[in-house]
């Protein structure tokens, strides 16, 4: 089901950024919901995986995010390419370090 | 209790309280069939309108979903409406010649399916999440708009999704469903908004029948009630609803007694969860946190699962003291692979700081993690099932031990206050031997011990009364050595969840009670009302 992009392909340059997951049961809808809404936020292709070298899943869509079914204490990585790549996997990675307690509208 | 023409139907109790209104029974999921199909591009407009209706109602509900939970649901809702991985399929298909309707059930189905089959629970519920928003579109689709319900109906039907509880304004209404579980959002919701719920009702034809008690204190639905019936439920509601308002009104207050003193009521918890619904500054702090759940088999040598847990507590009582038991596994609590099994008698067993003494690493990944969450707040650590001084010495040495090897490693950490909880009849008696920070009174396990009689012999249950003279004169005299030390003193059992025992728990000099969550309001009600005679406690 997941979209699985090759990186590597792309001669872009590319951001990237990591976190560990602390979120009791995982990246469930309340989590997911705000790793989505902060992603769209920023104008950058932005991918969410578990591992360093992908598969990379498209951080802007919650069906997607959803179905990774990401258990808890796992490390999300982050990878944006596009002009705010930077911001975007920062603020993505401080949204999951901070456990998910600020909201998408106070980040970035 | 009615007679002519009532029915009387069973269901489970998931949400308390008494309802009295109109039957309003719901109609099933929308059979969206009358529509003429269009050309492709005005099936693929059709649905995008329908989309954008429903993302807009939902969005509207969000609104007056005042609480995170189902602001949550519907939030997601919105998100996956909004989503194109999800609704592409359904404009392929319809570009292929698909009428809307069908092509959305199918595009959805996909969706559904990713969470129905699901071994996690919470990834199922969002199954029934995903059936809620197929048929919000399916709706909208078919030009349905579900007739609006009026204030105060008894809702019956087979389930209810929670975006249609929202939309409905309960005020002393109440739910009935053939369906459901106890622990569905629905259920939450009802709990939290304080609207009567029965759930697995029994099937009964209801046709024809347009009035309806819900009785969930007792189990059931009486439908078409006679006049005697009708007030005599009256007359209870009515009491029932002084008395929350009652409770309700002094649960924002801080108790205080009616000569004036002020207690201090604090929560036990068992999971952090639990923390979701209460207000903080509805208690003084948490008085017990029994970490049995909350440090599961997986969790006995990790460390950092439970410093999350702990910091969690801490940030959520916002300074307020926060007293955390150590394990207490053993007796009627064994934790597979750590308690010791098939011992004779095991509330006579090791049990406690007697069986943490004898898994010292355990008990140092605890008191580790404890110490690392000191630095958030007031933190209290209190051991179980102390006998003799010695174990608590034992345990206090482990802690400074901790605490000195985090300081050296570096680790931000702070040492906790440490004291014991007293259950144990021969604590309770020699309570001036022991080297404490503070005591709170075990009372279920006091009173086991004190008249020999098992906690869970229902056939013993009278010879258990708490207000009995050994027990009262029991924690009269551990209040009394307290006291005298200066040793902060509280209870935390049963008891001070019990408004019969609230009198003479103040009587006997107790002026820290902690309690049931949900005994919050009662509880302050009942101090309220009470005058402590002067001269004594």
């Amino acid at each position: 089901m997941s979209e699985c992009e090759s990186l590597a392909m792309r001669d872009e340059p590319r951001a990237a950024a990591s976190a560990m997951l602390a979120h009791e049961g995982g990246l469930h809808a309340r989590p997911a919901i705000k790793v989505v809404q902060l992603a769209k936020r920023y104008a950058a292709h932005v991918w969410i995986g578990t591992a360093a070298n992908g598969p990379w899943i498209d951080a802007k869509s919650i069906a997607r995010v959803m179905a990774m079914k990401t258990p808890n204490h796992t490390m999300l990585y982050f990878t944006a390419t596009g002009g705010d790549a930077d911001a975007a996997v920062k603020a993505l990675a401080q949204l999951v370090s901070d456990e998910f307690r600020i909201s998408p509208n106070d980040a970035g | 209790m009615p007679d002519n023409g009532a029915i009387c139907v069973r269901g489970t109790p998931v949400s308390p309280g008494l309802a009295r209104g109109r039957l309003v029974f719901l109609e099933e999921a929308s059979r969206g069939a009358e529509r003429k199909q269009g050309s492709r591009e005005e099936e693929a407009a059709a649905l995008e309108r329908a989309i954008a209706a429903a993302r807009a109602e939902l969005t509207t509900l969000m609104d007056r979903a005042m609480d995170s939970d189902a602001g949550m649901l519907l939030e997601f809702q919105v998100e996956m409406l909004g989503d194109p991985v999800v609704t592409a399929p359904a404009f392929e298909a319809i570009a292929t010649g698909v009428r809307a309707e069908r092509a959305w059930r199918d595009a959805m189905e996909i969706q559904v399916r990713e969470y129905h089959d699901s071994d996690d629970l919470y990834f199922r519920a969002r199954a029934s999440d995903l059936r809620d928003m197929r048929d919000r579109v399916l709706r909208h689709l078919a030009g349905e708009t579900p007739a609006p319900i009026v204030e105060g109906s008894i809702v019956v039907g087979s389930d209810l999704a929670p975006s249609r509880f929202l939309e409905i304004e309960w005020r002393g209404g109440g739910i009935a469903l053939t369906q459901g579980s106890p622990n569905s959002h629905v259920a939450m919701l009802a709990r939290s908004r304080g609207v009567p719920m029965l759930i697995e009702l029994e099937h009964a034809d209801l046709n024809g029948h347009s009035e309806a008690l819900l009785d969930s204190e007792n189990g059931v639905l009486v439908v078409s009630p006679d006049a005697n019936a009708a007030s005599e439920f009256e007359s209870r509601r009515r009491v029932a609803e002084l008395k929350r308002a009652d409770e309700e009104r002094f649960l924002h207050a801080p108790a205080v007694t009616a000569s004036g003193e002020r207690i201090q009521v604090l929560v036990n918890i068992a999971n952090v969860k639990e923390l979701e619904a209460i207000d903080p500054a509805s208690c003084d702090g948490i008085g017990l946190v029994r970490t049995e759940l909350l440090v599961g088999k997986a969790e006995l040598h990790d460390e950092e699962k439970q410093y999350a847990a702990y910091r969690r507590i801490l940030e959520w009582a916002q300074g307020r003291p926060v007293t955390i038991r150590t394990l207490d596994a053993g007796g009627d609590k064994p934790v597979p692979g750590y308690t010791v099994d098939g011992e004779s008698n095991p509330f006579l067993g090791v049990r406690g700081v007697r069986l943490s003494l004898l898994h010292p690493m355990v008990l140092t990944t605890q008191l580790r993690a404890l110490a690392r969450a000191a630095t958030i707040g007031p933190l209290k650590v209190m051991v179980p099932m102390v006998t003799v001084p010695r174990e608590l010495e034992q345990v206090r040495l482990m802690l400074d031990a901790a605490v000195a090897r985090l300081r050296n490693a570096g680790v931000e950490c702070a040492m906790p206050e440490l004291g014991m909880m007293v259950e144990v009849p021969a604590a309770a008696l020699a309570l001036d031997l022991f080297e404490t920070d503070f005591v709170s009174v075990g009372s279920n396990d006091l009173i086991q011990y004190v008249t020999a009689c098992s906690r869970d012999s229902a056939a013993l249950a009278a010879l258990q009364d708490p207000l009995q003279p050994a027990v009262m004169r029991l924690l009269h005299e551990v209040v009394k050595q307290a006291n005298a030390r200066r040793i902060p003193a509280s209870l935390c059992g049963d008891m001070a969840s019990d408004v019969r025992c609230i009198s003479g728990l103040l009587d006997v000099g107790l002026r820290s009670l902690s309690v049931a969550p949900a005994a919050l309001g009662r509880v302050k009600a009942a101090i309220a009302r009470h005058r402590i005679a002067a001269g004594r406690g």
